[in-house]
């Protein structure tokens, strides 16, 4: 699909063949939320249901990922290369250790990968949220593609969330949300972009950094309670016995 | 001993073990004019005499900014600190442009130091004839530091130092008032600054609004230069001594030097 200035001998990107779907996030009262189901699609199929899209880098940022699944790991790997790197270096001409980016600088840090990446026509096929503090120790909720766009804002999506989930978020949303609140309000949207996403599955994860403490926590997967009643569901009005609309 | 054998390149140990080279690179800061540094718990300043040619010359400028958080003084080769500062320049442009953030010191400053020692181990190359006094303010902290380098590439942190010619009875200066000068206001701090550099002035010249220039930044206040007029209050605040005081503090520089020449 695309041509490449990849040196002779390497490949480059043409389409994503594993992927995750939408990742969410929200600012509340007490820091920003994320949440990703668990699934890695092949394609039409659902092969990888326990896969982990939410993840932390030096427990100081979070970061949750859409798109190709080897491209988020090879991300991953990255900067927790630059972590490793920036915490044995630490405190050779310093005495304080604050050697770790916070998640602003992470998040104009990925932009710069993914847009050199774009700029050599090999993309690292993602959507990425970037979740934790800025430099004021403010809840930061950032979004990054595959081309090396960014935005930032007090809620984001990827991928299908983008359509069925931002909606959503912008008519619930209230600055001040509690905690209970903002996972409710994510949980609802999960659910359903489960029922409408192809790609959704009900196992999800939710992902918080506190604003108090600092603290990242990533949740277990859990699977979410859906309800298939609705009449649209029981009798699809898609064949011809209907009226041929869905 | 073996000074004259040993010293022609830089990649060859004398038989003491030391690089003679190295060691005259260090040489060359000494012969530059005076350059103070000192911080307080909120502030760094950097202090410089400026020497001029002749009468009808400009004074050289000898206090460089690098970036709002970071500022140098220079004392030795000009023209190797002016590539230096292109360097720290374009390391901290880099870096607010990949990370959105201003870079911070201790990162800056150890790539300048490996910068330096690169070039005590390579054939073609010959060590920085400079040494430079780095004021800055790390942006994580909001706390100040101060850094010198030496064309060894050795770095050190300093709460105060000063480099280049007669720059001992300034060290001298800024140790006997190194207690006061963490809770010391920030114009406290440049006094101190232009009082530590009215003992280097040679002979029988003065510290002037001409030949004299500040640098101060915080966490609150972007690095800003002063010179000329502004320094003016600045210098009438000064106690100006008589040069007895500079008898003792040109033997002590005289020891220091052969000291350093000894040690490791």
């Amino acid at each position: 699909m695309f041509s490449s200035l990849a040196p002779p001998g390497r490949g480059h990107t043409t389409r994503p063949i594993v992927t995750g779907t939408s990742v969410l996030g929200l600012k509340y009262a007490g820091g920003v939320m994320l949440a990703a189901d668990t699934l890695a699609s092949y394609g039409g199929m659902a092969k990888y249901k326990d896969c982990r899209r939410l993840v932390s880098i030096d427990d100081t940022v979070l970061i949750g990922a859409g798109g190709e699944f080897s491209d988020f790991q090879a991300i991953q790997q990255l900067l927790e290369a630059n972590a490793l790197e920036s915490r044995c270096m630490s405190g050779l001409y310093h005495d304080e250790d604050n050697s770790s980016n916070n998640a602003k600088e992470t998040w104009n840090y990925l932009r710069a990968v993914m847009y050199n990446r774009r700029n050599k026509m090999d993309p690292l096929w993602n959507d990425l949220v970037v979740a934790g503090l800025d430099e004021r120790s403010k809840p930061f909720l950032g979004w990054v593609d595959k081309i090396g766009t960014t935005f930032s804002d007090n809620m984001v999506a990827t991928g299908f969330g983008s359509y069925l989930a931002i909606p959503l978020l912008r008519e619930k949303y209230r600055p001040n949300l509690d905690e209970g609140e903002a996972r409710a309000l994510l949980e609802d949207c999960m659910r359903i972009l489960f029922y409408r996403d192809c790609r959704a599955s009900n196992r999800i994860q939710i992902a918080k950094v506190e604003e108090e403490s600092g603290e990242v926590l990533i949740s277990d997967p859990y699977e979410l309670e859906t309800s298939w009643d609705a009449a649209s569901f029981v009798s699809p009005v898609g064949d011809l016995d209907g009226d041929g609309g869905w | 001993m073996f000074r004259n054998q040993y010293d022609t390149d830089v990649t060859v140990w004398s038989p003491e073990g030391r690089l003679l080279q190295v060691e005259y690179a260090m040489e060359s800061v000494k012969q530059g004019s005076a350059c103070v540094g000192l911080r307080s718990d909120q502030y760094a300043v950097l202090g410089a005499l400026k020497r001029s040619v002749s009468e009808l010359s400009s004074h050289q400028k000898k206090l460089l900014e690098i970036d709002d958080h970071v500022g140098v003084g220079i004392a030795g080769l000009t023209a190797d600190a002016r590539s230096l500062a292109k360097y720290m320049r374009n390391e901290c442009l880099n870096h607010k442009y990949i990370y959105g953030a201003p870079l911070p010191p201790h990162l800056l400053m150890g790539d300048l130091a490996d910068k330096h020692q690169r070039t005590t181990q390579t054939y073609v190359r010959r060590p920085f004839g400079v040494g430079l006094l780095v004021a800055s303010i790390d942006p994580r902290s909001s706390k100040p530091h101060l850094y010198q380098t030496c064309p060894s590439g050795n770095l050190y942190e300093y709460y105060a130092s000063a480099i280049g010619a007669r720059s001992q009875s300034a060290r001298t200066y800024l140790e006997k008032h190194v207690d006061s000068f963490p809770t010391a206001s920030r114009d406290n701090l440049i006094v101190h600054a232009l009082q530590a550099l009215v003992g280097s002035v040679s002979g029988d010249d003065d510290l002037t609004k001409e030949n004299a220039s500040i640098a101060v930044v915080s966490a609150d206040e972007k690095l800003t230069l002063i010179e000329g007029d502004e320094l003016q209050s600045y210098l009438d605040q000064l106690e100006l001594k008589g040069n007895d005081d500079n008898e003792d503090d040109d033997e002590d520089e005289r020891e220091d030097d052969v000291e350093a020449m000894e040690e490791s």
